[in-house]
């Protein structure tokens, strides 16, 4: 069930990801929501778990994608695992720690998937360190509020409940 | 949250009760591969680098299936093909070891009888060689001895040597012509090089031969330079030129010749060169001469069937006026120091060479020498011809 509702939560982000393309202005403040989604899943799943969730979430983006498929798979593969390595070892639920977090698996995401793209040169980046670093601070703040928002939404639906009255 | 696999699934089962638990509730059709398949991913939730290591193969498998080259061919046959390549090349390398290893042993047994085989080769090769060589020598030999025939302008036998000396001390062979060929006692035996010796006995299929090196030979000599007579006498090994007034004119190096003077050897062949000389105790020079003739090598001579031409009353008269003159010439410079010519050759009558022909009749073989020195007849040390 677990695994079903990470697939959903990919699913809807790449959804999100690719209608909300259109908004992004010039390309240089992309958000990836995906890589969002992918980090919070990993920071609650473990190490393995955000290999797995990476994984299939990078490989639908690069399926979805004009790119080569694989790389930004990678790319999410070992953002996932750091992820979750980090989500066992230290205790990330204040907003700031989670969003240092997003801020480095974005740089990380950033490094390898460039890395790779340079290293096989098939695309070439142009002064890459403005649009990764606006790319990891909205990561990081659409992270925090986000992770924020799922972690609340349940404890408001049992607070509803709670506030009815109850039936005769 | 990510915790060891058997509470994760404890947990998903909400009964808090161990794995193994809700296995044996499952019946024992369905335990074993459900409790294998979780185990197995207890295994790998333990696990967490090698999953990660397993998804970043297939990752990278999967973009090096897509990335071409520069050369347009796939990154991923790029790069397996270069590991199986190193890994054919380590193969083959390993292959070929393995067959040169064989090989070389091999080869190793069937180096020793390549190495007999050869052996044998090798011998046959040497005997032909040798064969062929022995047969271009006598070639060679035959041919100076017909040019000395020619060049002789005798009659000559050529005969083959059969046999070397019985005694190391005495000096003679044996050759393969005798009386049936006209070989008698006294005839010459000649060489290309020079003059090997005479006969002193024949049997009518065969012939012994004094080499001239024997201790009994001699022959009457002449410096070819100044026409000096003397005589020539075996030393076994060297020659020894007596008779020779130390006032003469002999260097070192002077062709020594027959002089013809013995009626054995013809006049004017070869007998050797002067090694050295000394002033002897006496009023005569010692002269050592070195033999033209090879006698270790001799293999085929010529036996000179006609005696030499005799020699005319006026021909001794005229070697007598030269020796003559030669003896007036020699006493003047023992007198005054100074001679009247500068070459005895000059001081013949004729203007010709002198002959040292004994002023009486010519000499036997056997005569005494006389004692002005006449070569006419071997010296001390040396028995008559």
């Amino acid at each position: 069930v677990k695994f079903a509702a990470s697939l959903a939560a990919i699913a809807v982000a790449l959804a999100l990801q690719t209608t909300l393309a259109s908004l992004v202005i010039r390309g240089t403040a992309a958000l990836d929501l995906v890589l969002i989604v992918v980090v919070y899943l990993s920071l609650i799943s473990g190490p393995v778990g955000g290999v797995l969730i990476g994984s299939a979430a990078g490989l639908a983006q690069d399926a979805l994608a004009s790119g080569i498929i694989g790389i930004g798979g990678l790319a999410k593969t070992v953002v996932g695992f750091v992820a979750g390595f980090l989500g066992t070892q230290f205790i990330l639920t204040a907003p700031l720690s989670r969003f240092v977090v997003f801020f480095i698996t974005t740089l990380l995401h950033a490094a390898i998937f460039m890395g790779l793209y340079t290293l096989l040169e098939v695309r070439h980046f142009d002064s890459p360190w403005g649009p990764m670093m606006s790319q990891a601070v909205g990561n990081g703040f659409l992270g925090v509020v986000g992770a924020q928002l799922v972690e609340l939404l349940p404890g408001l639906r049992d607070r509803r409940k709670a506030r009815r009255p109850a039936r005769p | 949250m990510g915790g060891p696999g058997c509470h994760v699934v404890a947990a998903r089962s909400g009964r808090g009760t161990p794995p193994t638990r809700g296995c044996r509730a499952r019946g024992p059709a369905m335990a074993r591969p459900y409790c294998s398949l979780n185990m197995a991913t207890v295994q790998l939730s333990q696990r967490p680098l090698l999953v990660l290591a397993g998804a970043v193969v297939l990752h990278v498998i999967l973009i090096s299936a897509q990335v071409s080259t520069t050369a347009g061919i796939p990154f991923i046959q790029v790069v397996t093909f270069g590991i199986f390549s190193e890994v054919q090349r380590g193969t083959m390398t390993g292959v070929d070891s393995a067959r040169s290893l064989w090989t070389g042993y091999v080869d190793l047994r069937d180096a020793q009888a390549e190495n007999e085989k050869l052996k044998r080769e090798l011998q046959s090769l040497q005997v032909r060689l040798q064969e062929e060589r022995a047969q271009a020598q006598r070639a060679e030999n035959f041919r100076q001895l017909l040019e000395l025939r020619e060049r002789a302008g005798v009659e000559t036998v050529a005969s083959e040597i059969i046999a070397g000396p019985a005694d190391p001390e005495f000096r003679n062979m044996t050759i393969d012509k005798g009386s049936l060929d006209g070989v008698a006692r006294d005839m010459a035996v000649l060489s290309p090089a020079g003059i090997v010796g005479r006969v002193i006995l024949s049997s009518p299929r065969a012939a012994r031969v004094q080499m001239l090196i024997d201790r009994n030979a001699a022959a009457g000599a002449m410096i070819e330079r100044t026409r000096v007579q003397g005589l020539v006498v075996g030393q076994s090994a060297t020659l020894r030129m007596d008779y020779v007034p130390g006032t003469a004119d002999v260097k070192q190096g002077d062709l020594v010749v027959t002089s013809g003077i013995d009626k054995i050897y013809p006049k004017g062949f070869l007998i050797g060169s002067v090694e050295s000389l000394s002033r002897g105790a006496g009023s005569f020079h010692e002269i050592t001469v070195r033999p033209s003739v090879d006698f270790s090598r001799l293999e085929e001579v010529l036996v000179v069937t006609t005696p030499p031409p005799a020699i005319t009353a006026q021909q001794i008269a005229n070697e007598a006026e030269a020796i003559a003159a030669q003896q007036r010439r020699q006493a003047q410079v023992a007198q005054n120091g100074t001679p009247s010519n500068a070459s005895p050759r000059n001081a013949s009558p004729q203007g010709t060479a002198p002959r040292a022909v004994p002023p009486a009749a010519p000499p036997s073989r056997n005569a005494t020498p006389p004692a002005n020195a006449t070569p006419c007849a071997p010296g001390p040390g040396a028995e008559p011809l």
